[in-house]
């Protein structure tokens, strides 16, 4: 099958000039996110006792590659996204399992494949794979298709594998994010309520038989969720120092660098995953709320945007990745104030992790792609063809 | 387009309720910050603090013991060390390498700090090598730079300057042992060392101090980031002693290589100046860790340098009682000074025959101060069997005999006093008439030690009822010294054993011309004694009857001298004991002379410009 833009349905061809995606492109939004980024960078200078080495500054620079590939992602035309869906998802796929025969093993799982001079992480790469593909193939049926079952089965398939090949490795935060992008295009798409109901329902019901595939770590992770004082020295550690940090920190937090939680090593993790107690440690409830209040004005202006795309790819990729986004926000924050178990959710642009920044500004350079390409009419085909 | 619009009503329908779903996950996420930082936040903030700061509790130094001029006969000496930080150091053994070539460091050393650092973190600190002298650690100093990892330490230890002459007087101090703990936890503080003998161990609370504390900064694997505050505690109160420690030094030094005790008292105040065990024992070994072999080498020594035998020691007073005798017989009226005895060289009782010291024909007939004189045992045996067993022993008593003063060593005995009852209440036997004759010569079931009978001559030369004390001030606080009561017995009576003494010394027919003092020192006047050896005490019986070649000097008998002066106005009194010494003239009374003629010489009542003493090129404190 020949991709020929707009021809199908008779619709006429749009072409935009840079000049007008440049325009489109929404600054404020950008913005944000340098805002959340540059709080990120100012942790991670404390989180390395007042340097630059060897968090923040190589966080800076990832950035900066990030912003390039937001740029170059935003201006493409949404058309090749559409076009090369399925391959990119096939080749993400490869990679995942090729990292489940051939990946490299840190802190006892396998999530990444050795390149020479990069790593990479093919998991990360599938988060984004994973919506443009499902948006793609849900963008394909008519409202009534999707009633029917049988066509849900495809893209089923093809959340489950990946999320599959991922709790392998094992990560249990990536598939529950990746589980949790696929649900929200599933539910963005229409597909009935009630099926919804009856997934979770079987979930649930299948939660006793998924607990003996759980690695004893994660088993764990549950228990001392469940009663993290119980083992304070143990497994609790994690989130009782959190707790600890975050409650000492107070209202107004203790100062710039001097969180003696963080600065004294009682917290874990404090560059990566739990970084947000050291926000709160040092800066209080005030910096917590003021950075929540930050991720808020990017997941509404991720929603308006996505609101106002024309086509259902595009606003179900645009929709769909402001989701996840704000899913990992939720997850990371809940996490490390003892709401939900730790699983392992880094907190978006303010980790340290360079694969999940090159994802999050490919994700948001892809947010910017659909939104500026919002009027682009793309024919209906794939599924129904 | 009706397809398009229905998938969009859809979609924006259910973006709209994720959004509010994602608000009121927002509002729970801002919920759960309030909650553990506003309302929880005080108990966090508590416990973040009880995670950093630790509280270090600091090793107070320990007080010192001197003598009463201020001489340290115990002091915090220091301990030039050096350890090794294992995480600074990289490669120990490569660094132990390279220190070898600067101190020496064995085999068996080096397999203990590997030991150690294996077992302990890697940032504390492991003893590498203790005691150096100050050219080793101004070496390493220089070779500090490659010597990664080695930390240069001024410590304290406990240092015995005078070492044996002091060894049971001051005892020494060694790590708390388990039974030691008594809940204080400056008892469990690493390193910490407790007196375990003598003055060390009497008044180990006063010079143990009070503890400091520090509180610090550590970070999750407990590595000290900073000190907070620092509270310096107390040191321990020094303790001056009442002893003169170049006296001490003196006595021991004169009866060196014997097995002996000297004893000098204060008559006026009890005060001891002197209390000499010889042999002594080095106390730093027992400080820093006793080898099995030199524990078995001190406990087979025949001469029992562990044993204080001025205050443990307890033997037939001999000779040395017969004024008590004399006085229980004054006092109960059944004889006067002038009461007379004939002495022909033995006694008969029954059918035993009770020998005087001076064959046939003895001494002849002897007035109560010539008896002293003389010392002879035909009269006292006859003075004994008049006045009996009870009457003496009350008088032993009043003398200080059978008792334990307490004067704050370990290890004093009481010696005995026999009586009527106490014989049939331990042997379930009469007193027969002959005991009282054994008793009236210091001899059958009479014990005492020499710390006893030189309290006797105190009292029996100055007239007063002194109790001795070894410690005379304990930090800024000097004791009290309460007036010691006149001995209740009539001036007379004294004086009659009074004469007798001075008589024994400076008399014509004295048992102990050789103690007279040079006349510019005084009048000496004492008594000599010469116990035979019958009972032989356990620690004794155990060291060292098993020696064979020993046998001629174990059963001679042990010497004895008591003394006091000067004799018009006594004010020091003296004991010595000589173990088989042979007889008490020609043994004890020498030793007992050169001491007394050293105390003369100290006595500021009496010194003269010029005049040397033992000791005195000594740096001393006063």
């Amino acid at each position: 099958m020949t991709y020929r833009p707009g021809t199908a349905l008779g619709l006429k061809e749009v072409e935009l000039t840079l000049f007008q995606k440049l325009i489109g492109i929404r600054w404020l939004l950008l913005l944000l996110v340098g805002g959340v980024v540059a709080v990120g960078v100012i942790m991670l200078y404390s989180a390395g006792r007042g340097r630059f080495e060897p968090w923040a500054d190589r966080q800076l620079l990832r950035f900066g590659l990030g912003l390039i590939a937001f740029f170059v992602v935003a201006l493409s035309d949404i058309r090749l996204w559409m076009r090369y869906a399925y391959v990119f998802y096939a080749f993400a796929l490869g990679l995942l399992v090729l990292v489940h025969f051939a990946g490299t093993v840190a802190m006892g799982a396998q999530r990444w494949l050795d390149l020479g001079p990069v790593n990479i992480q093919p998991s990360e790469m599938m988060k984004l794979a994973l919506l443009i593909a499902l948006a793609r193939y849900f963008h394909g049926l008519t409202y009534e298709e999707i009633g029917r079952p049988h066509f849900l089965l495809i893209p089923l398939a093809m959340a489950l594998a990946p999320a599959a090949l991922v709790l392998k490795q094992p990560d249990l935060g990536t598939t529950l994010m990746l589980l949790a992008g696929a649900g929200a295009i599933f539910f963005l798409a229409g597909v009935r309520a009630w099926k919804f109901i009856l997934l979770i329902g079987g979930a649930l019901s299948a939660l006793p038989v998924a607990w003996n595939f759980l690695h004893d770590y994660q088993k764990r992770r549950i228990y001392t969720f469940l009663d993290p004082e119980s083992d304070p020295l143990g497994a609790g550690y994690h989130i009782l120092q959190s707790k600890i940090a975050l409650g000492s920190g107070g209202v107004f937090g203790k100062g710039f660098m001097q969180g003696t939680q963080s600065h004294l090593n009682f917290l874990p993790e404090k560059q990566t995953d739990f970084i947000f107690t050291m926000l709160a440690e040092e800066f209080g409830m005030m910096g917590g709320l003021a950075l929540l209040a930050l991720y808020a004005g990017i997941v509404v202006h991720g929603y308006l945007m996505a609101l106002k795309v024309n086509n259902q790819f595009g606003r179900l990729l645009g929709m769909g990745f402001i989701t996840s986004f704000s899913v990992y926000v939720v997850i990371n924050m809940a996490m490390v104030m003892g709401v939900v178990p730790v699983v392992g959710v880094p907190l978006p642009f303010v980790s340290y992790g360079g694969s999940a920044m090159l994802t999050l500004m490919i994700g948001f350079g892809l947010l910017t792609n659909v939104y500026i390409h919002r009027d682009v009419p793309i024919p209906q085909f794939g599924a129904s063809h | 387009m009706q397809r398009e619009t229905s998938r969009y009503s859809v979609f924006s329908r259910r973006a709209a309720l994720l959004m509010s779903g994602k608000a009121a996950l927002a509002t729970v996420l801002a919920g759960r910050m309030y909650y553990l930082q506003v309302i929880e936040s005080d108990q966090y903030a508590v416990l973040a603090d009880e995670n950093r700061i630790h509280y270090r509790m600091l090793a107070p130094q320990r007080g010192r013991i001197l003598d009463r001029f201020g001489v340290e006969l115990a002091n915090n000496t220091q301990n030039l060390r050096a350890l090794i930080v294992a995480e600074q150091a990289g490669d120990v053994a490569k660094v132990l390498t390279r220190l070898r070539d600067v101190v020496p460091v064995g085999d068996h050393e080096e397999r203990r700090i590997l030991r150690e650092i294996k077992r302990r973190r890697s940032f504390v600190p492991v003893s590498v090598v203790e005691n150096l002298s100050w050219e080793q650690f101004a070496a390493l100093n220089v070779h500090l730079p490659h010597l990664p990892g080695i930390q240069l330490e001024i410590g304290e230890t406990r240092g015995y300057p005078k070492g044996e002459t002091f060894s049971h007087l001051i005892g020494y101090v060694a790590a708390v042992a388990e039974a030691d703990l008594t809940g204080d936890p400056l008892l469990e503080l690493p390193g910490m060392k407790i007196g375990k003998n003598g003055v060390e161990k009497l008044q180990d609370e006063p010079l143990r101090g009070k503890a400091g504390s520090q509180r610090v900064e550590v970070n999750a694997i407990g590595r000290v980031i900073r000190e907070l505050s620092r509270d310096h505690g107390e040191r321990g109160a020094d303790i001056a002693l009442t002893i003169d420690a170049g006296l001490q030094e003196y006595a021991a030094d004169r009866v060196d290589g014997e097995s002996a005790s000297v004893v000098v008292i204060d008559c006026v105040t009890g005060e001891l100046l002197t209390l000499v065990s010889v042999p002594g024992y080095d106390p730093t070994p027992f400080t820093t860790g006793l080898s099995q072999r030199l524990w078995q080498e001190l406990v087979s020594n025949p001469l029992a340098p562990l044993v204080n035998k001025s205050i443990a020691g307890q033997y037939p007073p001999g000779s040395t009682f017969k004024m008590l005798v004399a006085l229980a017989a004054l006092e109960s009226g059944l004889a006067t000074p002038d009461h007379r005895v004939g002495c022909s060289g033995s006694i008969e009782l029954g059918t035993h025959e009770f020998h005087c010291w001076k064959k046939k024909p003895g001494h002849g007939a002897l007035r109560m101060v010539e008896a002293i004189e003389q010392s002879c045992d035909v009269y006292f045996y006859d003075l004994a069997r008049k006045v009996g067993i009870d009457r003496i022993a009350e008088m032993g008593r009043r003398f200080g005999l059978g008792q334990s003063f307490r004067i704050g060593l370990p290890g004093e005995r009481p010696g005995l006093m026999p009586t009527r009852d106490w014989k049939k209440a331990t042997y379930g036997q009469p007193w027969h008439p002959g005991d009282n004759l054994n008793a009236g010569i210091g001899q059958g079931y009479v014990l005492s030690t020499p710390l006893q009978l030189a309290v006797m001559a105190a009292r029996l030369g100055g007239g007063r009822m002194v109790t001795p004390r070894v410690v005379r001030s304990v930090g800024d606080m000097l004791l009290p010294r309460p007036e010691a009561p006149v001995m209740a017995i009539k001036p007379e009576f004294l004086k009659v054993v009074q004469d007798g003494m001075v008589r024994v010394v400076n008399g014509g027919a004295g048992t102990a011309k050789r103690a007279k003092l040079p006349d510019n020192l005084g009048v000496l006047a004492g008594k000599t004694g010469s116990s035979q050896v019958r009972r032989i005490s356990k620690a004794e019986r155990q060291t060292r009857v098993r020696k064979n070649e020993e046998k001629p000097w174990i059963e001679r008998d042990h010497a004895w001298f008591v003394c006091y002066a000067p004799a018009e106005t006594p004010r020091y009194a003296c004991c010595v004991l000589v173990e088989h010494g042979g007889s008490g003239s020609g043994a004890a009374a020498p030793v007992a002379r050169d001491v007394m003629a050293e105390v003369m010489r100290r006595d500021p009542a009496r010194r003269m410009p010029g005049e040397r003493m033992a000791g005195q090129d000594d740096k001393r404190g006063a």
